[in-house]
């Protein structure tokens, strides 16, 4: 099946991508929605401008759309992208990276069934720290762009996901609640090399800024 | 042992709707697709799960010949949203268009949500996606009080459950209550 995945960059959108050509079926576009939004419950993800290099070093065609984000014409914005990449890619069906998100998973599921396309959410209910053990078999190079909760500090931006980062985020999610992959909002991450890449992305340029009392951005310039 | 049946025409799907029942049983459960159960594999189990499918997935409709164990099997089935409709279509329901994507506060029968909801209130939320309905069977009762039509039934003499919803989400108690009981 011929299937388009909405794509942000980080970690849920690329292991679905990922598991959804596993499966046998052809990615052919990503889609990838700019919200100006900071409080989008949709789409907010800051690295968003860095999908076009990760839709390069995939081969894989990008559509990447702008929204202003507000609650409906966010939805609007994103059923318009899905139709443009059922008229340009002829696909089916798309992809997600949603978790828990029933907000997102209904939304998407609702856009796709008006449209008369498959909507699939191979990560659904996934057990998290199963979840980033198989990111790190599988070889995915993750990197935290982003701590938004408390007791996150800067320390944390820029960590890579490997063995010790999920001994630490256990601790975290036993003592404060955090959720092991982030799913709250707690971190983001952008994916610097998996699988599906031609090649490893390489950081050249990278800085912190400091948004609150427990929130870091992680900006990076990629090559 | 519990076996848990797949609808998915997309094997893909079963990342979804099958792997989060898994993930709930736990222990003692082995999974097959609808087309591939067999006699050995009814015997095997002490009871069944047959899970639901994507909002665009009706190709088990056309294989209804492949579900007639259910009318003969003695023990325990659950049906979640697709797996519900097979068991209606079965015992001579029919498939009407009645679509529902959300989350939605229904009213369940006192006897159901003590037997498998984790909290007593019989105001449950509860996690819909289909396209179709099954209506009531003669010999089922329904469960649910909120709606019309079934989104939860049992069959009157026989444990065999039927919900619309997706307990897998919302309600994972429910699952855990069938298994156990």
């Amino acid at each position: 099946m011929k299937l388009g995945v909405l794509f942000s960059g980080g970690k849920d959108s690329v292991y679905a991508t990922y598991l959804a050509g596993k499966a046998g079926h052809k990615i052919s576009c990503l889609i990838s929605i700019d919200s100006q939004n900071k409080e989008s419950f949709m789409f907010h993800t800051p690295n968003i401008q860095k999908t076009k290099i990760q839709s390069e070093v995939m081969n894989i065609p990008l559509i990447f759309e702008k929204t202003k984000g507000q609650k409906e014409i966010e939805l609007r914005d994103l059923e318009n992208a899905i139709k443009r990449a059922v008229k340009e890619y002829k696909i089916e069906g798309v992809v997600t990276g949603a978790i828990k998100s029933v907000y997102q998973s209904l939304r998407v599921n609702e856009i796709c069934n008006r449209l008369g396309i498959e909507c699939f959410n191979p990560l659904w209910q996934k057990d998290e720290e199963e979840y980033l053990e198989e990111l790190i078999k599988n070889k995915f190079k993750v990197i935290v762009v982003g701590v938004f909760a408390y007791p996150f500090d800067e320390k944390w931006v820029f960590r890579e996901i490997d063995k010790k980062f999920i001994e630490d985020i256990i601790k975290l999610n036993k003592k404060y609640k955090i959720n092991v992959a982030g799913e709250g909002g707690e971190f983001e991450t952008f994916v610097l090399n998996c699988p599906l890449y031609t090649r490893e992305l390489k950081i050249i340029k990278k800085k912190i800024k400091k948004e609150g009392e427990n929130s870091f951005r992680g900006e990076i310039e990629v090559q | 042992m519990i076996l848990i049946i797949s609808l998915c025409n997309e094997r893909l799907h079963e990342n979804e709707f099958v792997k989060p029942v898994e993930k709930i049983v736990k222990i003692s459960f082995f999974t097959k697709r609808y087309k591939d159960v067999k006699e050995g594999d009814l015997k095997k189990a002490d009871k069944v799960i047959i899970c639901g499918t994507s909002l665009q997935d009706f190709e088990y409709t056309q294989n209804l010949e492949l579900f007639s164990w259910i009318k003969e099997f003695k023990k325990p089935i659950l049906g979640i949203c697709a797996g519900m409709q097979v068991i209606g279509l079965t015992y001579g329901g029919k498939l009407i268009d009645e679509k529902y994507v959300g989350t939605h506060f229904s009213n369940f029968t006192p006897e159901f949500v003590n037997k498998f909801f984790e909290e007593s209130e019989s105001l449950q939320e509860v996690y819909y996606l289909h396209n179709k309905i099954v209506t009531l069977p003669k010999e089922f009762i329904k469960l649910n009080e909120t709606l019309s039509y079934p989104t939860a039934f049992k069959h009157k003499s026989k444990e065999i459950y039927g919900v619309l919803f997706h307990p897998e989400v919302l309600n994972i108690g429910l699952i855990k209550n069938f298994v156990k009981n």
